[in-house]
């Protein structure tokens, strides 16, 4: 009797970004909540269903009001998923978790006002803003070898090292990475969810690769690019790599 | 003032006690003022080495702890008046070495000594970077295999970011010496060769140290190599790396090769 072994399934990690609504709300509570419901009246299932962000940024509330505030917008079947420029002092455990880091990003459009009804007092930009172009994408620059146990995470863009990246080191970037130096640690490019990250290097003998969460060991590496300058990027699921130069 | 050395390693065996006492030996044979002291608390055998076993009354860990003073607890060498061990406990553990108390012994022994070498123990723990972290100088001994190499690169990245002088900011001066370097095996391919351990660890090359019967004997003895056999290769290996040390230029030698390797491997200063 044979038995086929089944290939082992990896268990994928990775970071992602969400569209989710911001809401901001403002004092006093009842007259916003107010607001909120003459808005929900004219499209009935606005926010069902939908992963909203409470920004609480400037609001001077303290934890009760709070949880006043979030148990009113559930009663609305608005679930909160996460509150932006909290105070730690406001956090707990039964209130949602904190959020950092927001990029702004296309406003979500308020439905149309219905023929034969009023403009509610609570106005919703409708005109919908650019997402912004053109920011500078930052990057990280590392010009010392990075040692064993050395461990650099740079999520916001890519990560150059002029020097040698350790077996036992380890490099995480938002970005692509290059290494102008023998590569044996462990590198993961593009973990924020950005599948067109690469990682280039001058001599591979990496310990693991991975990009936007696909991995691959130094077993599963060709053998063929082993001490050699390689870049590798993702096509699909599958990590391609081929010689540089 | 003196100048602090740890002897640092990260994996434990490949020769850290050995190096301490080989290296003291030939620095006080050139006149200077020499103590060895021996951070390996609970598991100490610097003083095997040297043959003062028989002479420990104090140690650091007393020291430290205000029971003596520091020159009730220093061992003059019996053979070289100017080297001297400073013992470790072997009944107390590593909680025993605080920050303070070993900055305050370190303090006292730059005074009075030229070179106050430090052995450090095995590990990456309270220990270990006790010794290393009012270094001037830096040892790392590694043998030519993969995973002391491994480690002297985790330790070389301790020392640059866990010391004294890492945290203001200045350059820690690390030097490699190899040691147990079997040029046969080597050459069959068994250990990684010289150049590759310079390519991965990237420091400068203090000494290459060959694997020999003489370094063993001169343990046993209770000497250090330097002392016991002058003229063995080890032991002139070690006495090149102690005038390297001193900032004299020598060229280093690859055991089982006739020609200087200076020009290729102690020229190419990295990183």
């Amino acid at each position: 009797m044979t038995e086929v072994l089944s290939q082992p399934r990896p268990i994928r990690l990775k970071g992602r970004s969400f569209l989710a609504l911001s809401l901001t709300p403002e004092l006093p509570f009842n007259e916003w909540l107010a607001g909120l419901d003459d808005l929900a009246a004219r499209s009935a299932g606005f926010f069902l269903r939908k992963p909203a962000v409470l920004n609480l940024e400037g609001l001077n509330i303290d934890r009760a009001q709070l949880r006043g505030l979030v148990d009113e917008l559930s009663k609305r079947n608005v679930r909160i998923m996460g509150l932006e420029g909290a105070r730690a002092s406001l956090l707990d455990a039964d209130l949602p978790p904190a959020m950092f880091d927001g990029r702004p990003a296309a406003d979500f459009e308020a439905p149309a006002v219905k023929e034969g009804q009023e403009p509610a007092a609570a106005t919703v930009d409708e005109t919908p803003v650019a997402v912004e172009r053109g920011q500078p994408v930052p990057s990280m620059v590392v010009t010392q070898p990075v040692r064993s146990g050395q461990s650099l995470i740079f999520t916001e863009g890519d990560v150059t090292v002029v020097g040698s990246v350790a077996s036992g080191a380890e490099i995480v970037a938002g970005g692509s990475i290059h290494v102008y130096g023998t590569l044996r640690g462990r590198v993961m490019a593009g973990t924020m969810g950005n599948s067109s990250a690469r990682i280039f290097c001058s001599k591979l003998e990496a310990e693991l690769i991975a990009i936007d969460g696909f991995y691959k060991t130094a077993e599963d590496l060709d053998p063929g690019l082993r001490g050699r300058a390689v870049q590798m990027w993702l096509e699909g699921d599958k990590i391609e790599a081929e010689q540089l130069g | 003032m003196g100048k602090v050395l740890v002897v640092t390693s990260g994996k434990g065996g490949v020769g850290k006690t050995t190096s301490s006492a080989a290296l003291g030996a030939a620095l006080a044979q050139g006149g200077a003022k020499v103590v060895v002291v021996d951070f390996d608390v609970g598991l100490r055998n610097l003083d095997l080495v040297m043959g003062a076993e028989r002479r420990v009354v104090y140690d650091l860990v007393n020291v430290i702890k205000g029971e003596a003073k520091l020159t009730q607890a220093l061992i003059r060498d019996k053979r070289l008046e100017n080297l001297y061990l400073l013992p470790a406990s072997q009944t107390r553990d590593k909680d025993n070495l605080t920050e303070e108390g070993v900055e305050t012994v370190i303090t006292a022994l730059k005074k009075a000594f030229d070179w106050v070498i430090c052995d450090s123990p095995a590990g990456i723990e309270r220990g270990a970077t006790l010794a290393m972290r009012h270094a001037d100088v830096a040892i790392v001994v590694t043998n030519p295999e993969v995973s002391s190499v491994r480690d002297s690169d985790r330790i070389i990245g301790l020392l640059d970011s866990k010391t004294l002088k890492a945290e203001a900011g200045a350059e820690m001066e690390k030097h490699l010496l190899l040691t147990r370097y079997d040029p046969a095996r080597a050459d069959r391919g068994d250990m990684l060769k010289v150049d590759d351990v310079l390519e991965i660890l990237s420091i400068p090359l203090l000494g290459i140290i060959p694997e020999s019967m003489d370094v063993l004997r001169a343990s046993n003895l209770g000497a250090p190599v330097t002392l016991a056999d002058g003229q063995s290769a080890p032991a002139k290996a070690y006495f090149d790396a102690a005038r390297r040390l001193n900032g004299e230029t020598v060229s280093v030698s690859v055991p089982g090769e006739k020609r200087g390797f200076f020009g290729k491997l102690f020229g190419r200063k990295a990183a």
